[in-house]
């Protein structure tokens, strides 16, 4: 058994999902998404006992492309996140009904199944496509199941697709050159060829420009806070928890190692963005009104900070933006589970319409706020882990990056707690808030194991990358 | 050329079933002939060379898109029953002259002589003029018809012209003759003249810009079945018959050749896909985008060494997208005065398979990855880019991300909006069998691009 197998799996259990039918179609997606778990888990395994699960053969011959999938640290990280988060996002819809539930399970299993496969892939070729299949599945599931009104929605989920598909397809153009540099597209290949330093800007800035869409980095986040208002909250959960991480990722994996000579010559001006995109995050998250447009705005605060972490370059920079990915996305489908929840009960999305939760449902609010705790990074969580870390490798650039990027923490506090406290405490208004089912309650409890787990103990995770990302860090400095 | 003989022959039998009240087994005999004769074709029993005093040039590339056509041929054949449902008595004039559009098809690109791709662009040409004033109680389609024939011939006359000067300056129509002294011995400077009449005449066929003023108005006023035609089989076979004369006739190509050809690509593409974006009738939408289409199968002529292989499988994935899409517009608009998009709103809930399929092949289309329009642009963008044309390549990605917004106006549509009334799912059988044997298809190149891609390698 190799990798590819959860990939198999995971294209299996679409078709299966939607020939399930309306009414077991959520049961059957679960336990294809658990079967990928148990498969990450059985990789992860091979992989700690020194096995390579590595696959490869030859797709094209000419063009030479491979169907190459790759296990590393890195990628099996990924490959964790993804399948352990898509069976918490399934698991978590289970209190939601539905129309033509049997498309939208099969789809989130499809885009799951794209999501592992842009993680795994050693071929550019074959990533590009993964790349953009993913993209389809969300697509559909926030434009037929969103919210909102439907002209709004269209016009949002339509500026979204373009966005990213622009932006991708001036990757495609970059992978085109390269191809013709190296002769094929594997990874390896990649890495090995040398290029001019203006080669390297114009690759640079090529995959700068679909990874800044996909992540997103300030000017070119303007998509993002519609988009996952609009999106039904499995559709956020999917954007936020696993999607973004993909652009993410693919700076670590394919940008930085390809292009370092550029990655360092601009290493100010992209940290500079991405610092940017933090404070502009937290600020503009200060004013919302609207509960999942401000987590938007937070998220968006959170993985500029990753960025500037993976552009500073160093070890710790790229340890830090790995945690914090896994910690971010965690996290973030926790907040949007919350928003969720309460969605649930009084149909609306405005914090002014809540408030006096806490009185009627202790628990949920003690758990919110473990989660909301976690997001702006108190010590004891993951998240403090990651960034603390982060922006212990901004100081190591410049003492100025930290110092405006730490802000985020202090403004982050200033509007989750503020949210928090119109949200959940405050007077009893005349809406009920029913009591947080066990369903519910098992997310948060996974959760939040998760957070608290791998706050006080980050050594399995740690262990896993480092490998993977020492090999990148002498490949970003090979020269 | 046993093929040529046999589809002809083909033709006059179904016009002769007429005769012999054979109209309900017209459609499926002539599927099956048109299958016996692909089969022939790709056999070993096909000889390639030359015949008939080197009228005919047969090679592996004439037999790859010949074989293109006759599959394109027998999808749009397929349809016919159905469609021509109304008028059945007129079955046998219809499937007939389609037959012997393919005919004209197969001289287009197994020619030898320039005679004899003369006659063949008439054959097409003659074909697609009655087919698109085919219904004649219908005033659009009289003016399509019109429309057509004229533009149509100041095209052939032009093209006729430019062979005049070739023969000025060569004293021969005989491809090899023309090409032994273009290569060897001097020659007229009208030569280039004649090429310059030639390729004009080609582009006008093709529908580029800024020869593409009739395109949307006849494919709009046509028979939807024969902007089918048009739009599939007839795009393919111009761009496949001018990628012929232009290797076979044009010696060295000189900056400001590749310079016409860049601008005309260039401007194919901005004009298609702009315009597209405007457009509200789902024929003219799909004339636009063929003209954006065409723009990029013109960017083979830059890189004419070993590009064969790209323009097949670009035509190929072209042309099944555009028949599964087709017989999904054939439905939809059956009995409609107009094609407005608003008639597709609410499709993807009542018709979920057939909505399913058109969105597959208008992704396909957008050049999303797995389906073979995507393939299709890889290959091509990356010779463009050896060629070193970067500029050309920016234009084309450029204009992909615009073409989304306008195949997505379907795709919203038929997700998102609500129909006004039901609309009963009685899909002809057959219309779906073609749907979904294009899409298949369609995934399989993506699958498996070298299938075709190497054909011509």
């Amino acid at each position: 058994m190799n990798v590819s197998f959860i990939l198999i799996l995971l294209l299996f259990g679409t078709f299966a999902t939607y020939l399930a039918g309306d009414k077991f179609a959520k049961t059957v997606a679960l336990f294809f998404s658990l079967a990928s778990v148990a498969g990450s888990i059985f990789i992860l395994n091979q992989h700690n006992a020194g096995i390579d699960e590595s696959f490869m053969i030859n797709w094209i011959s000419n063009p030479n492309i491979y169907i190459a999938l790759k296990v590393d640290g890195l990628s099996l990280a990924m490959l964790l996140l993804t399948t352990v988060l898509t069976s918490l996002i399934l698991f978590s819809s289970f209190g939601n009904n539905y129309n033509n539930s049997k498309s939208f399970y099969a789809l989130v299993l499809f885009m799951s199944f794209a999501m592992v496969g842009t993680f795994l892939s050693a071929d550019a070729f074959l990533y590009y496509i993964f790349w953009e299949l993913a993209l389809i599945p969300i697509y559909f599931i926030a434009l037929i199941w969103g919210n909102g009104d439907a002209d709004e929605r269209k016009r949002a989920i339509v500026k979204f697709f373009i966005y990213t598909l622009a932006g991708s397809l001036f990757m495609l153009v970059a992978f085109i050159y390269l191809f013709q540099k190296a002769g094929s597209l594997l990874i390896g290949d990649l890495y090995a060829i040398r290029l001019t330093e203006n080669e390297q800007f114009w690759i640079f800035a090529a995959f700068f420009l679909a990874y800044a869409i996909k992540i997103p980095i300030f000017p070119f986040h303007t998509w993002q806070a519609n988009t996952y208002q609009m999106s039904p909250s499995v559709g956020t959960m999917l954007l936020s928890g696993i999607m973004l991480k993909m652009g993410l990722y693919s700076v670590i994996r394919w940008q930085l190692p390809i292009a370092p000579l550029a990655a360092k010559t601009y290493m100010d001006i992209f940290i500079l963005l991405s610092v940017i995109g933090v404070v502009y995050g937290s600020i503009v998250a200060l004013k919302q009104r609207n509960l999942k447009k401000l987590l938007a705005y937070s998220s968006l605060a959170h993985v500029g900070l990753i960025a500037a972490g993976a552009y500073s370059l160093s070890f710790d920079g790229l340890r830090g933006a790995v945690l914090q990915m896994i910690a971010h996305g965690f996290v973030v489908v926790g907040l949007f589970f919350a928003a969720e929840i309460i969605e649930r009960r009084f149909q609306t999305q405005e914090i002014s319409e809540m408030g006096g939760i806490r009185i009627q449902d202790n628990k949920f609010a003690s758990m919110f706020m473990i989660v909301m705790l976690a997001s702006v990074a108190l010590p004891s969580t993951f998240n403090f882990i990651g960034e603390f870390t982060l922006l212990y490798s901004l100081y190591n650039v410049n003492i100025w990056f930290a110092v405006i990027a730490g802000t985020t923490i202090i403004l982050g506090a200033v509007y989750m707690l503020k949210m928090f406290q119109h949200v959940m405490l405050g007077e009893q208004t005349d809406k009920v808030f029913k009591g947080i089912t066990i369903q519910e309650s098992v997310v948060f409890v996974i959760i939040i194991a998760v957070l608290l787990f791998f706050g006080l103990y980050p050594k399995p995770i740690n262990d896993l990358i480092t490998p993977a990302l020492q090999d990148i860090v002498t490949k970003i400095n090979k020269l | 050329m046993n093929t040529l003989i046999a589809i002809s022959g083909l033709g006059i039998l179904s016009l002769l079933a007429e005769i012999f009240n054979g109209r309900k087994a017209i459609v499926p005999i002539t599927i099956i002939g048109l299958l016996a004769i692909l089969g022939y074709n790709i056999s070993p029993y096909n000889h390639l060379g030359t015949f008939y005093n080197n009228m005919m040039f047969v090679d592996k590339f004439s037999v790859a898109f010949t074989s293109l056509f006759i599959v394109v041929t027998i999808f749009l054949i397929a349809l016919s029953h159905e469609f021509y449902k109304e008028q059945a008595t007129k079955i046998s004039d219809y499937v007939a002259i389609k037959v012997f559009l393919l005919a004209g098809a197969v001289a287009m690109v197994s020619f030898g002589n320039l005679s004899m791709f003369f006659l063949g662009i008439e054959v097409l040409s003659i074909s697609l003029y009655v087919l698109a004033a085919s219904n004649r109680l219908n005033l659009r389609s009289n003016e399509a018809g019109m429309k057509y024939f004229l533009m149509g011939s100041f095209a052939s006359g032009i093209i006729l012209f430019g062979i005049c000067l070739l023969y000025g300056a060569t004293g021969s129509f005989d491809l090899m003759n023309m090409y032994q002294i273009t290569h060897s011995v001097n020659y007229p400077q009208w030569y280039y003249i004649g090429i310059i009449f030639l390729v004009i005449g080609m582009l006008f066929k093709i529908a580029t810009v800024p020869f593409h003023f009739w395109a949307p108005d006849v494919y709009e006023g046509s028979p939807a079945l024969t902007t089918a035609t048009m739009s599939t089989l007839a795009k393919i076979v111009a761009m496949a018959a001018l990628y012929k004369i232009s290797i076979l006739l044009i010696p060295t190509q000189t900056y400001s050749f590749q310079m016409i050809i860049v601008c005309v690509a260039i401007a194919s593409m901005i004009v298609g896909n702009i315009m597209a974006l405007r457009q509200n009738n789902v024929k003219r939408m799909f004339a636009f985008s063929g003209i954006s289409h065409a723009g990029f199968m013109l960017m083979v002529l830059l890189i004419l060494n070993n590009s064969a292989g790209v323009l097949l499988y670009y035509a190929t994935a072209y042309a099944v997208a555009g028949i599964a899409f087709f017989a999904v517009v054939l439905y939809v608009t059956k009995g409609k005065d107009n094609e407005t998009i608003d008639l597709f709103n609410g499709f993807g809930k009542t018709h979920p398979l057939l909505a399913a399929v058109l969105t597959a092949s208008l992704l396909s289309m957008a050049g999303i990855p797995i389906l073979s329009g995507f393939f299709a642009k890889f290959f091509l963008l990356n010779q463009v880019l050896l060629s070193g044309w970067t500029v050309l390549v920016i234009v084309a990605i450029i204009s992909s991300i615009i073409s989304v917004g306008y195949y997505f106006k379907i795709i919203l549509a038929m997700y998102t909006k609500d129909s006004e009334k039901d609309l009963p799912n009685n899909i002809p059988f057959i219309y779906q069998v073609v749907a979904i044997l294009a899409l298949v298809i369609n995934i399989g190149l993506g699958l498996y691009p070298s299938i075709v891609y190497n054909l011509l390698g």
